[in-house]
């Protein structure tokens, strides 16, 4: 038998051991999940992806179930839709899910389910408050506010199968279960090393950037693609820029080299360049010892002045330069070419040795 | 993994690294120091500082006698193997043992486990290179790679993670002092003609300059009267803090370019105020010799200028007007064109992922894999034959440990950057010495006291940190913070090849305050 199985009715191929949601994606046919998580093992917790397969006794979960040759699927049906609507609702019932005031807003898969199934009541009691953990703000970067978890269980996988911090599980049982870190203690006194991987495939609204709280909504940011200022390893960085300030940086999915990762530096130690301590003038030593504030003209035909100086003097290797190997190529170009083609000295290096 | 804190320096590489292991790949971390990755290690070998040389020939060693290298790479790939197998062949398991502190069996155990697979990747960082026989332990990991017949694979190799998000890059432009951009030499007449046309003057200079150390140590002798500081921390960053003050105090003129006011620049005579990542279009080369594009966000406070405009504007005013006027114009009408690896590379092939050099022409995919299937670009790979030398300064009686120094997550270098992002300081504020229970215990010293440690250069008062990662005799620090900044203590010694500074390894003594 080839490898075909039958998609609402239409054959369509897939690879031995992919499930059923894969094997739909690749056929064209999108199936919601709030639980899949690309590169972790599927756990089939949240149901949304549930469809039909004929001769399955119930519904099935299409991200852990493996297709089969012939395989009957259908992923809409009434079923499946009052089903996953179903689902939708318990959820919605959880906890608080208030999208008004919740970080997520505009860019929450719970939040789009509703919306595409209609829903504008609560069918469900909401949990009460008194039953829900309350939120956790004491760290500097991340907001986990479980009013909002939905238990789908992303982020234990993204901290223990992508980046493999293993910082969190799933903890307590039942109407208890929360995510927790070891011993239940907060971030900042746990094994968390804020990578922030956990904020970055939360689908909802319980896991938030605490620095970008309030800054914008994602309606109102530009998403511009760019690389990492901190080590060698050259991640890819969305930077969400509102009114040309960067609010928030996530990692860019399925970038080469990251794969959708970044570090705690990668992800929260971008608003340095927002520091009033940044040099805002050029500024020239006085006799006294201290710098006063001065023109791009006076400074750089001192410091050219003086280099010509030297060289009349001293000659061209008299002078020397190291560049940084923070900034770009092209800075690093233009200063060896300088010291290269105009003062005329091989005196150029940067810190590569030390 | 040799002398690598990855899941610190270079968190998300650490991640895949960790998901190998999780994928059922062995794991073997060759570090002093019980760092993290050790967690899913199937071996932690804790080596003694300094002894990389004495136990990589140890394993290659083992590798002969037992015959378990690879025959067939090592005749067809390499040259060299008769002498590198008489060096060996003084490196007995017992002598390595002697010298590196791990046990005969250990040494054994690692050799066999590496012929085991293949291909084994080799991943190292500045535990390799910051020490007085860097080079030498550069070689001797390529050495046992060429041996095993791993270099030229995908998942082998010999990989360097590097420490700065553009060193590479800084080193692929030519800022260095024997290469013009794309590693082509200055002394070489016809390169030298090639970059006098493009650059449309009559002469460049052909003998190589001076390396940054040489440079420091000629601020003080006269010989050099001008150093212009790109982006550089020197004050904080460089071995022997004192002296080098002393140094960048000695600068006829100093120019400090930079986007924060620091250490370094309080030297200076002329301060220019740069823009900052993120305030300009540019490019970064990653570790994988992957160009990447750099994005403007925002723009820069006050007067603050990109830095290529910087240099173009001094150039003005000495007589040479360059066409170049945005970094895209630099790298699609000059460095693409000058550099031949990078001649494929445009910016308008870097708009998602970046090109990995060698990329010669523009329908070239890049080069992931040098050296592919022990074709070696120099032809054949060369087995060096190596000995090993000790650190310059080792314990003694009056400094009896060993000091080693690097970074640590939170914090990036001297927190020029990272000091300034709100919120990280709350994850890491300060600076600590680290040191191991034993010796905690052996002179009562309690975690979190502040202790005095003390070397032949200078002296900081730090808190103690107790912790099973620092084995007996080693005190690990980092450089983030200026007071208790290891860079007071480290030893200005370094490899006679690359200047590479001996931050790794120099003797200090730790005594409690009162």
């Amino acid at each position: 038998m080839s490898d075909t199985f039958f998609l609402n009715g239409k054959e369509t191929p897939f690879k031995p051991g992919q499930m059923i949601l894969d094997a739909a994606r690749n056929g064209g046919i999108e199936i919601p999940t709030l639980c899949y998580l690309k590169g972790a093992a599927p756990t089939g917790a949240c149901r949304v992806c549930c469809v039909e397969v004929k001769g399955a006794r119930s519904l099935m979960a299409s991200c852990s179930t493996p297709v089969t040759a012939g395989m009957e699927v259908f992923t809409d049906t009434e079923l499946v839709h009052r089903s996953r609507k179903m689902i939708v609702e318990f959820m919605l019932a959880s906890g608080h899910h208030n999208c008004l005031m919740c970080e997520a807003n505009g860019n929450c898969r719970l939040q789009d389910l509703a919306y595409y199934y209609k829903i504008t009541k609560l069918q469900f009691p909401e949990k009460e408050i008194s039953d829900i953990y309350p939120t956790e703000d004491e760290n500097p970067f991340i907001i986990r506010d479980f009013s909002r978890c939905i238990l789908c269980g992303r982020c234990v996988q993204a901290c223990n199968e992508l980046v493999v911090n293993r910082a969190i599980s799933q903890g307590y049982r039942s109407a208890k279960s929360k995510i927790v870190t070891g011993g239940d203690l907060p971030y900042h006194e746990s094994e968390c090393v804020f990578c922030g991987q956990c904020v970055e495939v939360c689908p909802v609204g319980a896991l938030t950037e605490k620095k970008a709280k309030g800054l914008g909504r994602p309606w109102e940011v530009t998403k511009i693609r760019t690389t990492c200022p901190y080590c060698g390893v050259g991640c890819q960085q969305w930077l969400h820029v509102k009114d040309g300030k960067i609010i928030k940086v996530t990692a860019v999915e399925d970038a080469e080299p990251n794969k959708g990762r970044l570090c705690v530096k990668g992800r929260f130690a971008y608003d340095f360049i927002y520091s009033e301590d940044r040099l805002k003038t050029p500024l020239i030593r006085k006799e006294d010892g201290e710098f006063r504030e001065a023109s791009w003209d006076e400074a750089l035909d001192l410091v050219a002045s003086k280099f010509k100086e030297i060289i009349k003097n001293d000659g061209p290797d008299a002078i020397a330069g190291v560049s940084c190997a923070r900034s770009i190529n092209e800075d690093s170009y233009q200063m060896q070419k300088l010291f290269r083609a105009v003062i005329g000295t091989n005196n150029i290096d940067h810190c590569a040795r030390t | 993994m040799v002398g690598t804190n990855m899941s610190e320096a270079h968190p998300v590489a650490s991640t895949f690294v960790k998901d190998a292991v999780l994928g059922g790949a062995q794991l073997i971390v060759i570090d002093p120091r019980r760092t993290d990755m050790v967690d899913f290690a199937h071996l932690h070998v804790p080596i003694k500082v300094g002894s990389d040389v004495a136990f990589i020939n140890g394993l290659m060693n083992v590798l002969i006698t037992e015959n378990l290298y690879d025959k067939k790479y090592v005749e067809s790939c390499t040259v060299g193997f008769e002498e590198i197998k008489k060096k060996v062949m003084e490196y007995p398991p017992e002598r390595a043992a002697e010298i590196s502190g791990v046990s005969v069996d250990t040494i054994r155990e690692v050799a066999r486990r590496l012929a085991s697979v293949k291909p084994a990747m080799l991943m190292y960082t500045l535990g390799i290179t910051e020490h007085t026989c860097g080079v030498n332990n550069v070689m001797s990991c390529a050495n046992l790679q060429m041996l095993l017949g791993n270099v030229g694979f995908e998942c082998g190799g010999v990989n360097p993670l590097r420490g700065q998000n553009n060193v590479q890059g800084a080193c692929d432009m030519g800022a260095l002092p024997n290469v013009f951009p794309g590693y082509q030499r200055v002394d070489n007449a016809q390169v030298r003609e090639k970059f006098m046309q493009a650059w449309n003057v009559q002469s460049l200079p052909e003998k190589p300059g001076m390396m940054m150390p040489t440079m420091m140590k000629n601020l003080t002798t006269g010989k050099v009267k001008a150093f212009y500081v790109f982006g550089e921390n020197l004050a904080n960053t460089e071995p022997d803090i004192h002296h080098v003050e002393h140094e960048l105090q000695s600068a006829e003129f100093l120019v400090c370019q930079d986007i924060f006011p620091t250490e370094t620049t309080r030297f200076a005579h002329v301060i220019l105020p740069a823009a900052a990542w993120s305030e300009n279009d540019g490019t970064f080369s990653s570790s994988e010799r992957r160009v990447n594009r750099v994005r403007t966000a925002s723009v820069p406070p006050g007067q603050a200028k990109p830095n290529w405009w910087i240099f173009k504007e001094i150039a003005k005013r000495m007589g040479h007007e360059w066409a170049s006027n945005s970094a895209q114009e630099i790298w699609d009408n000059e460095i693409s064109i000058l550099a031949p690896s990078m001649a494929g590379i445009k910016y308008a092939r870097l708009e998602n992922d970046g090109i990995q050099w060698p990329a010669p022409s523009e329908d070239h995919p890049g080069t992931p894999t040098l050296h592919k299937d022990g074709k070696f670009t120099c032809g054949l790979g060369v087995l060096k034959a190596i000995d090993w030398t000790p650190p310059a300064e080792v314990p003694d009686k009056e400094y009896p440990f060993v000091l080693s120094t690097g970074r640590r997550l939170y914090h990036y270098h001297t927190r020029t950057q990272t000091g300034r992002s709100q919120g990280i300081n709350d994850l890491l504020g300060e600076e600590t010495a680290d040191i191991s229970v034993q010796d905690a215990m052996a002179k009562g010293i309690a975690d979190g006291e502040m202790i005095l440690v003390k070397s032949r250069r200078g002296e900081v008062k730090v808190k103690a940190r107790v912790t099973r990662q620092v084995p007996e005799g080693l005190v690990w620090m980092a450089f983030h913070f200026r007071e208790a900044c290891a860079n007071w203590l480290t030893n200005p010694v370094y490899d006679p090849v690359t200047q590479t500074a001996e931050y790794k390894a120099c003797a200090v003594r730790i005594d409690r305050l009162t």
